[in-house]
């Protein structure tokens, strides 16, 4: 046999593992794809037995995430005449109008405020707080280092009671404010760590350069350090992005109304008249961003999800 | 003792020059960058814990704020550890921890053994497994309740599609003796592929001259699996299983929407049971004492693994 070597797999034995893995693939994928389609079904497709797989797309699922809406009897909506749009349209067939919008787009976007606010303020705190870790005479580096670590391993519930509490007294409950704050403080440990580990693998010459030239350390910080570490400081960013986006123990137990974000809402739709197809449809908008970003992330996705631990 | 080119130029200068010349010094920037992660943690994380562990000593309810305060001194403590309830509790987290843990480290490691391969298209493939893990925990758990109904669940349906059992005639959520497995399927699904990636970083830090002097050994590859692959994934897969450890003891959102701790409280893992006791019961003061026993708990089990683990890696 020429080319054999003993650490590569042979042609067959690649054949046999790829099938499996892509098989596996396809099976846990399966959950995914039917959360996608029935948010595309009619609520009786969508309940049906055997479940459908071949089905007549609409968007009535995403018509009901939107909208609330009343029952007419017929007359009344004889008299409003007929539908003026395609969504007035889909409604009509259950002999009901739109009313009014419903709150999935105020909680779609309490979530990306408080996501987006959160992330910027973690990564510029905790990009500060890296460098300095990582390239300076810190007293009680490790310890510090390890108390931010530690922060993490408090159940969201225990560290809820005591914040439930301050955030009362602080007028902080249910506020964007608040949530930033919150988010922020779970989600700097994750970020001192990444930080840290990515600016460590930049050179220290680069710096040490600029300084003869006469930059004060600031600047070599700002004008040197930074630039190299970008790509660091974007993965570290969609990591804090995609922790703030999916919470929900802290979101469902110090908000209600004004920040509300859409992990607890999502729940809550199911209640109003069993409606699978637009718990779905908020399903699928919510999930989709992760998705892309996961896909961004791929390269730096091991080290992010173990704090730096393991890097590739 | 070697001196970086910028120490010795800073030996060099005269002191007030160099100073002015670098703008703040070393020492004063590290304080700056340092100061407001170090405040932010201790208003947000080390002030509550200080103050739970006041609390905890008291019988405050928190929706009775005005009520006088009373001390009760360890009294919440010896009545959570004497409760059945909480030791039920206990027990439904253990159940879920240690199977979800055995699980994901079997098929995780079959995976990853697999992807190890490097057949075609392995990238891809890794990039596409991963997705389950990034979703949000709630919106996951409560979309699975759908896929679990009786009647017109999909996976009622695929179960009795392979089987032949009735699709109504079971409830993975309503059964007592079903539920405690619902969670460790849906978690197995979801985080599969974590413990997958950190093995498949282990397996592929071993270097391929390892297996050729084995093999010129005449190790078969059975003792080559148990004598080289297994002990060099071992710390990989012992972190691995750190990090689901801890992050399934303090598992909440998806169970919650999941199953609510039920039927019954066959799945009322410990952070449910707190969220019932302090944000339903209101027994702050009481609850407080059973947040610091299960951050205690965690903490502990945590240290001892971490050490080793760190045994492990020194081999």
């Amino acid at each position: 046999m020429s080319g054999y070597s003993i650490t590569e797999a042979s042609p067959r034995q690649k054949w046999i593992a790829g099938l499996l893995v892509a098989g596996y693939t396809i099976v846990t994928l399966v959950p995914l794809f039917w959360i996608v389609a029935t948010g595309f079904k009619s609520p009786s497709d969508a309940i049906a037995y055997p479940p459908k797989v071949i089905f007549t797309p609409t968007l009535e699922g995403y018509v009901n995430l939107f909208t609330t809406r009343t029952r007419m009897n017929p007359d009344q909506l004889e008299a409003l005449g007929p539908p003026q749009t395609w969504y007035d349209g889909i409604v009509r067939q259950y002999d009901m109008v739109i009313s009014g919008p419903s709150r999935f787009g105020e909680r779609f976007l309490n979530s990306v405020i408080i996501g987006f606010g959160s992330t910027f303020l973690s990564i510029f705190l905790g990009t500060l707080a890296a460098y300095a870790f990582s390239r300076f005479k810190v007293p009680l580096k490790d310890d510090l280092l390890f108390f931010i670590l530690s922060t993490r391993m408090m159940p969201p519930i225990a560290v809820a009671i005591p914040i439930f509490l301050m955030f009362r007294t602080l007028g902080l409950s249910d506020t964007h404010l608040g949530m930033i704050l919150l988010y922020t403080a779970v989600n700097i440990s994750l970020a001192v760590w990444l930080l840290k580990g990515f600016i460590d693998e930049i050179p220290r010459e680069y710096e040490e350069a600029a300084l003869i030239d006469g930059y004060s350390r600031f600047q070599a910080f700002y004008k040197v350090v930074l630039p190299q570490a970008a790509t660091g400081i974007a993965s570290t960013a969609i990591f804090c992005l995609i922790f703030s986006w999916n919470e929900y123990a802290f979101a469902v137990l110090l908000t209600s109304g004004t920040a509300q974000t859409a992990p607890p809402f999502i729940p809550t739709i199911i209640g109003i008249g069993k409606d699978w197809p637009a718990v779905a449809a908020g399903t699928t908008l919510f999930l989709i961003p992760v998705m892309v970003f996961t896909i961004l992330l791929r390269k730096h996705l091991l080290r992010g999800i173990t704090f730096g631990a393991v890097r590739k | 003792m070697t001196h970086s080119p910028i120490e010795r130029v800073a030996f060099a200068t005269p002191p007030a020059i160099a100073s002015r010349a670098r703008g703040l010094s070393d020492r004063a920037l590290a304080w700056i960058f340092v100061t407001p992660t170090i405040a932010l943690l201790l208003a947000i994380n080390i002030f509550p814990l200080v103050w739970t562990i006041r609390l905890s000593l008291t019988n405050y309810r928190a929706n009775r704020a005005g009520a006088e305060l009373e001390w009760v001194g360890i009294r919440n403590y010896t009545r959570i550890l004497t409760d059945g309830d909480i030791w039920l509790s206990m027990q439904a987290t253990a159940h879920f921890l240690i199977w979800t843990i055995v699980l994901q480290v079997a098929i995780g490691f079959a995976l990853a053994w697999l992807i190890n391969r490097k057949f075609k298209g392995n990238d891809l493939w890794t990039t596409i497994i991963v997705l389950p893990m990034m979703l949000s925990p709630a919106v996951v758990g409560n979309f699975w309740t759908f896929l679990y109904q009786p009647q017109i669940g999909l996976f009622n349906y695929v179960v009795s599609f392979f089987t032949g059992i009735d699709p109504s005639s079971f409830s993975m959520i309503g059964d007592v003796s079903l539920a405690p497995w619902s969670i460790v399927i849906v978690d197995t699904w979801m985080w599969t592929p974590f413990v997958m990636l950190i093995c498949l970083a282990g397996l592929r830090s071993i270097p391929d001259y390892i297996y050729e002097a084995a093999a010129i050994d005449r190790a078969s590859p059975w003792r080559q699996f148990w004598t080289i692959t297994v002990p060099m994934v071992l710390p990989f897969l012992m972190l691995a299983v750190l990090f689901r450890g801890i992050e399934n003891f303090k598992m909440f959102d998806m169970v919650t929407l999941l199953t609510g701790g039920g039927p019954g409280s066959t799945t009322e893992l410990t952070s449910i049971n707190l969220k019932r006791e302090a944000f339903e019961k209101w027994r702050t003061g009481y609850s407080s004492a059973y947040a610091i026993i299960l951050f205690v708990t965690v903490f502990g089990l945590a240290s001892i693994y971490v050490k080793a683990l760190n045994k492990v890696k020194q081999r």
